[in-house]
């Protein structure tokens, strides 16, 4: 697959703490790429990389097969964690002038820009000044402006903090069909349930070291210990449980059902495949849940760092 | 190149057309208009009032020579002695009486002796303009008769009288008067304390509203679409330019406002030239101002305010910007302003102190070469005169210092912009520096 950007042996130091070491990633063009890490690990530090706010010390960034140039910041939009606008400044003039500094010109900002106002619906608001919007209304405003100049690589970070749920649905929705229409979006969140919904990508960065990189379910196989979670209907519930501890590695599990199941989490050898495992427990009581343990990407999250230390 | 005139365009606008701004552009030159009428007002309504002033002259010799003006005005009385006149005084409301005793002989009067004798005699003391013009008023008349008893011809003296008035002239060959070293004095002060007041409120201008980018966190979306130092540069000139308009509108608009205001309420030359007597003075007063005025190098003078503002402002403003990036608020930047201050308030001291004692020594010309004070004590400076040469070295000096700065300021300002929750010590704005 094709890399958007591809992020080679970059170190960043501030003085003589090392905010990136050697950190290499590449992102795959048209994903959605989850940037995941414990606070200050130095997930801004490359993201200020990437938007050129920083210069790595060693190390070089490829976009679209160049160094990455001024040249390209027309094709990256960035909303930051810490989201900001001039307060006293009209909200239309203003998206008008952070467009324009990304290099559109003002009559194409100002299409573009009534698309999205009306999109949205708060036309109203292009007279307002920032400091009579509310919070989450100054968050869509910046949204817009972060994703006006139709750029090939959206960086947002922490993007759905300040919206209530049904906004940060309509953003969501407006990210995948970004990605949809061609932009490669690095997402940075420390959310999980919205890297299990959005990311196909993740990389994983720990006290200034990448730990962890690659496709979401290619990493999912990879941690996931062939374990079954089951329900078994039956009168004699010690019995079975002996007769499959005989066979197979059993602990007690509990997951919410209707009955009164006897409910295991087990096990499988490698030499034990999960049809063994379903006509063993067919024949001797009725399974009512059968399902593999699939690794969520919070607990992926927490098992890489804790095996960090 | 394109993203630096966006950020001029904005600094520049939302500063203009800030309600304040506006306010405070359109209101001074009114004030100061205003002000100029208001003291011509209260000197009017002061020499408004007539003098009642009665002279009791038992001799006899005054009441022929000594005329009522516009501002004082003489009633005579004769006959009376000390006691009574007083009492008369006193019963008239005067303002004051003067008494003239008697003489003994009327051919042959000793005026040295009369002179003496005179009294002025006032509830309260009188001011020193009304003493003095009435000591000047009885000298003249006693000296002339004194000329004329002892047989000297009044005609000849006036015409044997020299007046002096001595003419400067520089090597240069350019004429100059007393005058002239008032107002260049005045005119450097004037361009002293204009620089220093701009490069202040300009300055804090742009440390306002570099902080404001910052305390906003818009800094970190405009840095990711334009370089710091374009961002940084931007706004030093944006701010200047805003400078400049201030400068541009208050000229302009004093001018107007004084020249309305004069023409309406017809405080002009024409009335000057139809007051009396020592008026020629005045007249001939306004014309060597006026003549001084145009002496003055004007030319040099504008063009050197223009270069010495710009690049003063560009100086500071640039360290003023460095201030914004490295703290988070207004409070924890006063302590880096204090340091920053310091040489234009030492600029001003000097030049204020020494350029009107000697404007070309060593002291002046000194602090007009240092950078930091060289915008300050040069504008006072010029109006003096100094060598074209000499402006340029110290131009030069500044200019270059402005790119060493410059490049100084943008390191700390590129860390700072990103630094938040900690106020920074001056080793943390060295080590940024390295980053």
């Amino acid at each position: 697959m094709d890399n958007l950007l591809s992020i080679d042996s970059v170190s960043k130091h501030f003085g003589d703490y090392k905010a990136l070491n050697n950190v290499s990633v590449d992102i795959p063009k048209g994903s959605i790429f989850g940037l995941l890490g414990p606070n200050g690990a130095g997930k801004t530090t490359l993201i200020r990389i990437i938007n050129q706010i920083s210069i790595p010390d060693t190390g070089k960034v490829i976009f679209k097969g160049e160094n990455l140039s001024q040249k390209h910041i027309r094709n990256i939009g960035y909303l930051p964690e810490e989201r900001g606008l001039y307060k006293s400044m009209k909200v239309g003039e203003q998206a008008l002038y952070l467009a324009q500094l990304k290099g559109m010109s003002r009559v194409d900002a100002k299409k573009q820009l009534k698309y999205w106002f009306d999109k949205f619906q708060i036309g109203e608001w292009w007279d307002k000044k920032i400091v009579e919007l509310s919070k989450g209304m100054a968050q869509k405003v910046q949204f817009i402006v972060t994703v006006l100049h139709k750029p090939s690589l959206l960086i947002f970070d922490e993007p759905f903090s300040g919206f209530d749920p049904i906004n940060a649905n309509i953003i969501k929705d407006e990210i995948l069909k970004l990605r949809d229409d061609g932009s490669t979006v690095i997402f940075s969140t420390h959310r999980m349930e919205s890297v299990e919904e959005l990311c196909d990508h993740i990389a994983l960065i720990h006290k200034s070291n990448k730990v962890l990189d690659g496709n979401l379910n290619d990493i999912k196989r990879q941690y996931k210990t062939n374990t079954f979670e089951v329900g078994l209907v039956c009168s004699e519930q010690r019995v079975i449980k002996q007769l499959i501890n005989a066979k197979f590695n059993s602990v007690d599990a509990s997951f919410k059902s209707l009955g009164k199941e006897l409910k295991l989490n087990i096990t499988l050898e490698p030499n034990q495949t999960s049809n063994e495992l379903l006509n063993f427990l067919s024949s001797n009581a009725e399974v009512n849940h059968f399902m593999e343990v699939v690794p969520s990407a919070n607990d992926i999250f927490i098992q890489t760092i804790n095996n960090q230390k | 190149m394109n993203h630096t005139r966006l950020i001029i365009a904005r600094e520049y606008l939302t500063q203009v057309k800030n309600k304040k701004f506006i306010i405070i552009t359109l209101s001074i030159p009114f004030l100061i208009v205003g002000l100029g009428l208001f003291i011509s007002f209260l000197s009017n309504v002061n020499s408004d009032s007539i003098k009642n002033i009665t002279v009791v002259d038992n001799s006899g010799i005054f009441e022929n020579s000594l005329l009522s003006t516009d501002t004082v005005k003489f009633s005579f009385l004769e006959n009376l002695d000390e006691e009574e006149a007083k009492m008369i005084s006193q019963d008239k409301n005067d303002d004051a009486l003067i008494f003239i005793p008697s003489v003994m002989d009327i051919k042959n009067i000793d005026y040295v002796e009369l002179s003496k004798s005179i009294k002025l005699i006032s509830e309260d003391s009188p001011s020193l303009t009304l003493i003095s013009s009435i000591e000047s008023k009885l000298e003249k008349i006693l000296t002339d008769l004194n000329y004329t008893s002892s047989g000297l011809d009044l005609e000849t003296i006036k015409e044997s009288k020299i007046y002096i008035n001595l003419v400067q002239v520089s090597f240069e060959g350019e004429e100059s008067t007393k005058i002239d070293g008032i107002l260049k004095m005045g005119f450097g002060f004037l361009l002293g304390m204009l620089l220093y007041m701009f490069v202040f409120i300009y300055g804090s201008m742009i440390l306002r509203s570099v902080l404001e980018e910052k305390t906003s966190r818009i800094i970190e979306i405009i840095i990711s679409s334009v370089k710091p130092t374009q961002l940084m540069m931007g706004k030093i000139v944006g701010t200047s330019l805003v400078a400049f308009t201030q400068i541009f509108i208050w000229t302009a608009l004093t001018l107007v406002v004084s020249t309305l205001v004069s023409s309406i309420f017809g405080v002009s030359t024409s009335e000057l030239n139809s007051l009396d007597v020592s008026d020629a003075q005045v007249n001939s007063g306004i014309q060597t101002f006026f003549s001084a005025l145009f002496n003055l190098p004007l030319l040099n003078i504008f063009i050197a305010f223009v270069f010495f503002f710009i690049s003063g402002l560009f100086l500071y403003g640039s360290l003023f910007a460095a201030v914004g990036a490295a703290v988070d608020s207004e409070t924890d930047a006063n302590q880096f302003m204090f340091p920053l201050s310091m040489p234009l308030i030492i600029g001003l001291y000097v030049g204020i102190f020494t350029v009107s004692e000697d404007p070309s020594g060593t002291i002046p010309t000194i602090f007009s070469h240092i950078p930091f004070t060289s915008p300050i004590v040069m504008m006072m400076r010029i109006p003096y005169g100094v060598p074209i040469y000499e402006q340029l070295i110290s131009l030069s000096i500044l200019v270059a210092t402005f790119f060493a700065i410059v490049w100084f300021a943008a390191k700390i300002y590129r860390v700072g912009i990103l630094m938040y929750g900690q106020k920074p010590s001056y080793k943390d704005l060295y080590k940024w520096l390295k980053y």
